[in-house]
């Protein structure tokens, strides 16, 4: 699989800490699912590390649906990094 | 059945006339409305700003709507979810559910909120007058929606 690039949402106190509402970014190709994909953007700066630290805080979506640590990700996809909801 | 993620307030009224009106099979309307307080953790609150995940948010209400339709025999249905900056004592929340019978209505409007609370993509930021804070998610939040989970299974 060729390295595509993955468009990237941070929201609330993620985007806050991160310093972006949005990247698109290009992981190595080695990176296939959540969890790896949240572990390397860890390494991309203190900021990332900062806003990433507590990741059984941080919630996930691939294309706007809720995804768990061990789901796949593809190059396209549009993923959001948030806090828990707080809405209502 | 609709939801609608919008700036603008809503009346209350208007909205169970538009979703009521020549529907006679309709015998009960609950409806739930959320407002911003004006106090948190014994601080005084300014301003409440709500941020949301546009596409999200309305993919998920839609999709938590269709999940009560499923369960309760519901005649109409309506959730308006407000963003932006707003005052304690505005509406932030509106659940409407319209059925046969009160039961339906009641269970579904309660259901609704108690799901919306912990799915649907919104976060609260809060004002007081010496700072600005993110709202933190509540363990109670995840109990009251995991209960209709744990509901569904003793089925």
């Amino acid at each position: 699989m060729t390295a595509a690039p993955i468009k990237l949402l941070y929201f609330a106190w993620v985007r806050d800490r991160i310093g972006l509402a949005e990247e698109s970014v290009t992981p190595p190709t080695e990176i296939t699912d959540v969890a790896a994909l949240i572990a390397w953007l860890k390494t991309r700066g203190p900021r990332y590390e900062a806003a990433l630290k507590n990741d059984r805080v941080v919630r996930v979506a691939i294309n706007q649906r809720f995804a768990k640590p061990e789901d796949a990700i593809s190059p396209g996809d549009e993923i959001a990094v948030f806090p828990p909801v707080t809405g209502g | 059945m609709a939801v609608r993620v919008q700036a603008e307030d809503f009346s209350i009224e208007a909205e169970i006339g538009a979703l009521t009106r020549g529907r006679t099979t309709i015998g009960g309307v609950a409806s739930f409305i959320g407002l911003v307080r004006d106090m948190a953790g014994g601080e005084s609150i300014r301003s409440m700003t709500l941020e949301h995940y546009p596409a999200m948010a309305d993919q998920m209400l839609a999709e938590i709507e269709a999940e009560a339709k499923q369960r309760w025999s519901l005649d109409a249905s309506l959730i308006v979810h407000r963003y932006g900056r707003l005052k304690p004592g505005d509406r932030i929340v509106l659940v409407i559910t319209a059925s046969a019978h009160r039961g339906d209505a009641f269970e579904a409007c309660q259901f609704l909120m108690d799901w919306l609370k912990t799915q649907a993509p919104f976060w609260k930021k809060e004002e007081t007058s010496t700072a600005t804070r993110w709202v933190e998610a509540r363990a109670s939040d995840d109990d009251a929606a995991e209960r209709w989970l744990s509901e569904k299974t003793n089925e």
